[in-house]
């Protein structure tokens, strides 16, 4: 497509594509995790897939401005598929990940036209009925998911024939973050490309899209259903490392927590949701060790400062740092 | 956390003295819902086991007993659940894996006890399967069939012919009603009707109506602890169901120590099947809730206190017939055939399948010295899980 005049200075983003030396050493982070800390891989690796849960909530929240509070519905279709995939003997997980990403991709697919047709609020209501009508049906089709029980049986093949998933969480360490780090690097090309920029374009003003040419509802269904298959890659990854589905993987709190994440982190900025899913998950971690009981509390108190003194989170606060730092130099 | 080891240390610092110098810690990782709906499970559970180790000392074996708690709230993602215990396993090196409140907190781990070799007492979680699914499992609370099939039985052989079974929408929700309708028309009886009501559903009045013009002689319920029982048995005392003599039956989950002061007098008369009553008549029983009572003033004890505190008896004598070693193979080995005498009577841990076998009672709600509490009267001893047969 064409490329669209605009008011706004699009310099940065055509800068971006080229690699930032920041980011190179933010993505050589995960490297050195592994070997600061070998006994919390499967910390780490649950951190990796919430990442690019939080990174497909980006793509329709932080990009497209679709608000959804079910997104955790594509999570949970991948999920499941992925598990039922690995359950009636197709275990090779690279395989796993493909189908559930189509599926999930099918659904969000589907559900777009439903989620598309309202407002902000509309939209809120719709992806939360998606979700809790997919929650109760997994929960109804007791003999096909488990139901509450959880689907068990989900035996995993090694990746590529050569890394079986083991008990120190190595195999499925390396395998997250290989797949989160080249479903951010496709991201990344999208949202830099024109795609993406009429994306940020209909954020910001929806009427006047249609007059420079751009297909706002097809644009919109199209990066729904972007988001839905890598949600429903997320939660094929968090059934292939872990080898059972529960039916938490459908449930709101679930998609509560991925949106507190990535407004924790920044949204629209695809780095946001990472650095929201490490220091939340890692908050998470510690405060629940140092009191089982009342860590929720602290939690809280801490979502509460963000919101209060850091309204673009993480990131923003970092992108104010780095312009106080440059306008001085 | 730190109140914990420091009562802990505490009670330990006598026993240290005497016995000398020790060999090291035993670990014990509890995964268990600290926070969220099934806050309770856990603080009952934990209760269990802390009392049995002031009750005991904490020294097993020569081995001072350490514990280590892991939230996993709420308690029914899968993924959290087996993270913790891969974290205890690896990171704190534990010998045991305890705890287990739900269903499918159990069903995750149990790959990680049978791929690291660590013994797995379940103390709560009630699906019939679980202890099939790893070979180093065993089990000290009870099982879903195993507590539905003796109020079935009891009811066939009482007078009662016709039953509508009224039970939440939901996996043990089938399974209670499926060992239920089993063994009550295997003893002749009929089943008058079915239905199943949506989880967190509070008005029943439908349901209801429907079965007082069915007229069955009882009512089989079936939902989960908590605000839908509650609801449920205000409706039919509000709508005269008693009154028309339609009796309610249960399992005794539904009105278990911790709920049943929640829903007051319209708990009185229900009969319901159950291994545990905090009025259970025995010296056992005495000392336990006379103790649990001044450790926690609040608290009233409940199955899953007992099952907890069982399950710690489990790991001690065990332990003391393996010499502290807490190898899964011998752990599991030693605990076959274990028998002793619970506060809820007579178990025993079935050599065969690792599962508890217990004596179910059936019991009446009544008012005891102001306090409802469940009445002995009937029961069915040394009853095996019959969702394995």
């Amino acid at each position: 497509m064409a490329i669209i005049p605009s008011p706004v200075d699009l310099a940065p983003l055509r800068r971006a594509p080229a690699w930032r030396t920041a980011e190179y050493i933010c993505w050589l982070l995960p490297v050195a995790a592994y070997f600061l800390f070998p006994t919390s891989l499967s910390l780490l690796s649950q951190m990796a897939i919430t990442g690019l849960f939080a990174l497909s909530l980006d793509l329709i929240l932080g990009y497209a401005g679709i608000v959804s509070l079910g997104h955790v519905a594509f999570f949970g279709v991948g999920a499941y598929a992925a598990g039922l995939l690995a359950k009636y003997g197709y275990g090779d997980p690279l395989l796993g990940l493909a189908i559930a990403g189509t599926v999930a991709a099918a659904v969000g697919y589907l559900s777009s036209f439903l989620v598309l047709r309202g407002s902000d609020l509309t939209r809120l209501m719709v992806t939360l009925g998606v979700a809790m009508m997919l929650f109760e049906a997994a929960n109804k089709l007791t003999e096909f998911t488990g139901g509450v029980d959880g689907l068990q049986g989900v035996d995993m093949k090694p990746v590529l024939g050569l890394f079986r998933f083991d008990l120190y969480g190595k195999t499925a360490y390396w395998y997250s973050v290989a797949v989160l780090f080249v479903f951010f690097w496709l991201a990344r090309r999208i949202v830099h490309s024109p795609f993406g920029l009429s994306l940020r374009g209909i954020k910001q003003n929806v009427i006047r899209m249609p007059a420079i040419g751009a297909p706002v509802h097809a644009r919109l269904a199209a990066v729904y259903t972007l988001g839905a298959a890598y949600a429903g890659v997320a939660g094929a990854l968090l059934t292939q490392t872990t080898q059972f589905v529960s039916l938490d993987v459908l449930s709101f709190p679930r998609s509560a927590a991925v949106m507190l994440m990535l407004v924790l982190g920044g949204t629209g900025s695809l780095y946001g949701a990472l650095i929201g899913t490490l220091v939340f998950m890692t908050a998470h971690h510690f405060l629940s060790n140092l009191n089982p009981q009342y860590w929720q509390f602290w939690l809280g108190a801490v979502l509460v400062l963000v919101v209060l003194f850091a309204r673009d989170g993480i990131m923003g606060i970092a992108q104010t740092v780095i312009k106080r730092v440059r306008g001085k130099a | 956390m730190r109140q914990l080891k420091s009562s802990i240390a505490a009670a330990a610092l006598a026993f240290f003295a005497a016995a000398g110098a020790q060999a090291a810690d035993l670990k014990i990782g509890l995964i268990l819902p600290m926070t969220g709906p099934f806050a309770s499970h856990g603080k009952q559970i934990t209760n269990g086991i802390k009392l049995y180790l002031a009750q005991n000392g904490d020294t097993i074996a020569g081995r001072k007993v350490q514990l280590i708690i892991k939230d996993d709230a709420p308690g029914t993602s899968g993924d959290v659940s087996k993270r913790n215990a891969q974290e205890l396993v690896i990171q704190d090196k534990v010998d045991i894996l305890a705890g287990f409140s739900l269903t499918p907190e159990a069903f995750a781990v149990a790959p990680i006890a049978t791929e690291a070799k660590k013994p797995m007492v379940v103390m709560n979680a009630a699906t019939s399967s679980i202890t099939t699914k790893s070979d180093y499992i065993v089990r000290t609370s009870m099982t879903l069939p195993q507590t539905t099939a003796p109020i079935a039985s009891w009811a066939a052989k009482n007078k009662i012919k016709t039953v509508y079974t009224i039970v939440a929408d939901y996996g043990p929700g089938y399974d209670a009603e499926g060992q239920f309708k089993k063994t009550f028309t295997a003893a002749g009886g009929q089943i008058a009707g079915e239905v199943r009501v949506p989880v967190n559903s509070n008005d029943f009045s439908p349901y209801l109506q429907k079965v007082k013009d069915t007229k069955p002689d009882a009512v089989f319920l079936f939902v989960p602890n908590g605000p839908m029982g509650i609801a449920f048995m205000k409706g039919f005392q509000e709508r005269g169901l008693a009154q028309a003599g339609i009796k309610l039956i249960a399992t005794g989950d539904l009105i278990d120590e911790d709920v049943i002061d929640a829903i007051g007098d319209p708990a009185l008369g229900v009969i319901n099947s159950f291994h545990y009553s905090e009025a259970h008549k025995s010296p056992e029983n005495k000392a336990f809730t006379e103790a649990y009572y001044k450790a926690y003033p609040n608290d009233r004890p409940n199955f899953m206190a007992v099952a907890a505190y069982d399950g710690m008896r489990l790991i001690a004598e065990a332990l003391k017939k393996t010499g502290g070693d807490a190898d899964a193979e011998k752990f599991i080995a030693a605990a076959r055939g274990l028998k002793w005498m619970s506060p809820r009577g007579p178990v025993e841990i079935d050599p065969a399948t690792r599962d508890i076998v217990q004596t179910v009672y059936i019991r009446k709600v009544e008012k005891v010295g102001g306090k409802l509490q469940n009445i002995e009267f009937d029961q069915v001893p040394e009853f095996k899980d019959p969702g394995k047969q």
